[in-house]
């Protein structure tokens, strides 16, 4: 597309300015985190700029098991959820069962139930399992997912369904056919599912405050909190540290997933 | 020998539509057999019904002589071969031909000469590696028939397999398909919707319409005593031209369109009822020009097609447009009234009402029609 100059100048600056308040906290979290306690207090442009935060941060609280508690459970719940949504959503497109549908219509319908709404009976039952301060509590709850159901049975429904009739024929079973043929061509909306997993478990807040007690098994966006104090003056420094600390395996993701999450989301939109 | 044997099949939907009504026929070891119809008369549903990929409602299928209704479709011991081809996209050309074999337990040594003997015959040696999205049509459908050859199935099952093709690579494909079964000795069942095709390929046609059988027969005797009004309209290209008839009272004269009085006495005798309301058919090969000596009609040309070895004209008729096929080159104005010469024994005679055959062209003639049109 051809523009003329003055109009790209108005896109860039546009472009720019949303990008600028998009970012804008991070970039605020980021250069506070450099930053001396005293010019965070008196509101000044930083003086000096030190990495005394990111020392301090970790020293202050168990942040690298926090961290890796994180990593465990997004991971543990990602696969979780991968297998058992494509399952499900295998069923819902391949298996010819009575009610298959209104089934279905039910399952997305939960997808209207804030998760709020399910905090506390998920939380009866898992202290009546007696999974309080586990990785079982904290990840078992989050693997059936009404919306990873419904994204891989959208991209199921479009695998031909003469190719699940040819190996029919050739007398291929449905696990087979599962694993040879569904997931390899699926292959790009079970990525962006499974970062969008990984994501939305990292950035989980409530459910890890109420299943965890200890910091044996507690994960980094509840450790964050326990960097702000009570007593006394916060150290914005510190707490911005871990902050950025925390946001960085995210970005990660994002870099490197930005393409196929954007394939995959937008998948058979268009042909 | 038959293999297969359909006995009063039907396929009947939730809402109490037949889609196949009581479907009754034999195929033989060996057959070519073609499945012919316009889109919706049911001819894929049959074909999957064969294959057990459709539960069958009514009746009975047997092959070889054994009930299989209820037997899933790997124990059927065939191949099948989609439209859209069906190859998986993420596997190479090699790993698309030998999937199939997987699930038979076979040595790695058989499955490899299979693989190759199957490639050899299909061209495909060299284009083992590619992946589906990088091959032409023509080379998909190859791989797609490889895959029916490598399981070495006796009974090959085919949905519109040419349809996807572009006419040059099709009547190649068709001449391919044809050679491979009878080279191998498979029975095959194919379904069209191209009446070309069917004439082409078929040892013998089904036409199918609505769900019911209209014919089954020989390629030439569909084309040469179409069993009904449907038949003679489906079979042939260009169709049979049509046209209402009225017999005179003596039997002698028949009058078409209003039109044309053809004098038939010299023809048939009591053969024909007069009291029915009749329908001709006539091929575009036996709309002959006129000759001097010989000019019965003067038709006026309303479109004129150069195909080079044969012209194609196209005549009013009352209400119908008739075509004729006259082979060489003619030169005709659109408008011009041209000479035609109609043969009675030429004629085929259908009940107007039921649409049934009554009267076939002339046996005498068919031979030279056999020995001209073959």
């Amino acid at each position: 597309m051809t523009m003329s100059t003055s109009r790209k100048v108005i896109f860039y600056v546009i472009l720019i300015l949303s990008a600028l308040l998009l970012a804008g906290p991070m970039i605020l979290a980021f250069v506070l985190s450099l930053m001396t306690n005293q010019d965070i207090l008196t509101g000044n442009i930083p003086t000096a700029l030190t990495v005394d935060n990111y020392i301090r941060a970790f020293e202050r609280s168990p942040l690298l098991s926090y961290l890796i508690n994180s990593l465990l459970v997004s991971i543990v719940i990602m696969l979780g959820q991968l297998l058992l949504s494509s399952l499900a959503a295998y069923a819902f497109v391949f298996l010819e069962f009575k009610g298959r549908d209104i089934l279905f219509y039910i399952f997305i319908a939960t997808l209207m139930v804030p998760f709020e709404v399910s905090v506390i009976p998920n939380f009866h039952l898992i202290r009546d399992l007696g999974w309080i301060d586990s990785y079982a509590g904290l990840t078992i709850p989050f693997f059936a997912t009404a919306f990873g159901t419904f994204l891989l049975r959208q991209n199921f429904k479009q695998i031909p369904k003469e190719l699940r009739e040819a190996s029919q024929i050739a007398g291929i079973g449905d696990v087979k056919y599962y694993l040879t043929v569904v997931l390899p061509v699926a292959k790009s909306s079970l990525v962006t599912f499974g970062i969008y997993g990984f994501l939305s478990t990292w950035n989980m807040y409530l459910w890890p405050l109420l299943a965890t007690t200890n910091d044996k098994v507690r994960t980094v966006q509840i450790g964050l909190k326990q960097l702000q104090t009570q007593e006394q003056v916060n150290e914005w420094g510190v707490i911005m540290a871990g902050a950025v600390i925390v946001i960085i395996p995210t970005l990660i993701l994002l870099f490197f997933g930005q393409k196929k999450l954007q394939k995959g989301l937008t998948e058979g939109a268009l042909k | 020998m038959s293999q297969i044997e359909l006995v009063k099949i039907s396929k009947i939907y939730q809402k109490k539509q037949a889609v196949l009504n009581e479907i009754d026929l034999t195929i033989n070891e060996g057959e070519f057999f073609v499945l012919v119809g316009p889109s919706g008369s049911g001819k894929s549903t049959l074909l999957r019904m064969i294959a057990g990929l459709e539960e069958i409602s009514e009746g009975i299928l047997k092959m070889n002589g054994k009930i299989v209704n209820h037997i899933p479709p790997k124990d059927r011991n065939l191949s099948m071969v989609f439209q859209n081809y069906a190859l998986y996209p993420h596997l190479s050309v090699e790993q698309n031909i030998l999937f199939g074999l997987q699930a038979k337990k076979l040595k790695k040594q058989e499955r490899q000469r299979r693989l190759y003997e199957a490639a050899e015959m299909m061209g495909l040696i060299e284009l083992l590696e590619r992946k589906p999205r990088e091959l032409s049509g023509g080379q998909r459908q190859r791989v797609a028939l490889a895959r029916a050859i490598v399981s070495q199935s006796p009974l090959c099952l085919m949905d519109e397999p040419l349809s996807n093709l572009d006419a040059k690579l099709r009547a190649n494909m068709r001449v391919e398909i044809r050679r491979l079964q009878k080279k191998l000795g498979m029975t095959m069942i194919y379904v069209t919707h191209d009446q070309v095709e069917a004439m082409t390929m078929g040892d013998r046609i089904m036409v199918l319409n609505d769900g019911k059988i209209q014919q089954v027969g020989k390629p030439i005797t569909l084309y040469n005593e179409p069993a009904n009004l449907f038949v003679a309209s489906f079979i042939g290209s260009p169709k049979m031209n049509l046209g209402k008839a009225i017999l005179s009272e003596d039997g002698k004269q028949l009058v078409v369109e209003g039109q044309l009085h053809l004098d038939i006495s010299s023809i048939f005798g009591e053969e024909l009822p007069t009291n029915r309301q009749l329908t001709i058919g006539i091929r575009a090969e036996h709309l002959l020009p006129g000759t001097i000596e010989n000019i019965n009609y003067l038709l006026e040309a309303v479109n004129v097609e150069q195909l080079g070895n044969e012209t194609s004209i196209a005549f009013e008729v009352g209400a119908e447009l008739w075509t004729a096929r006259w082979s060489g080159q003619w030169f005709i104005k659109v408008g011009q009234k041209v000479p035609v010469q109609i043969l009675p024994e030429n004629l085929l005679f259908f009940d107007s009402e039921t649409g049934n055959l009554i009267h076939s062209v002339s046996k005498g003639r068919m031979q030279e029609v056999l020995t001209t049109c073959v």
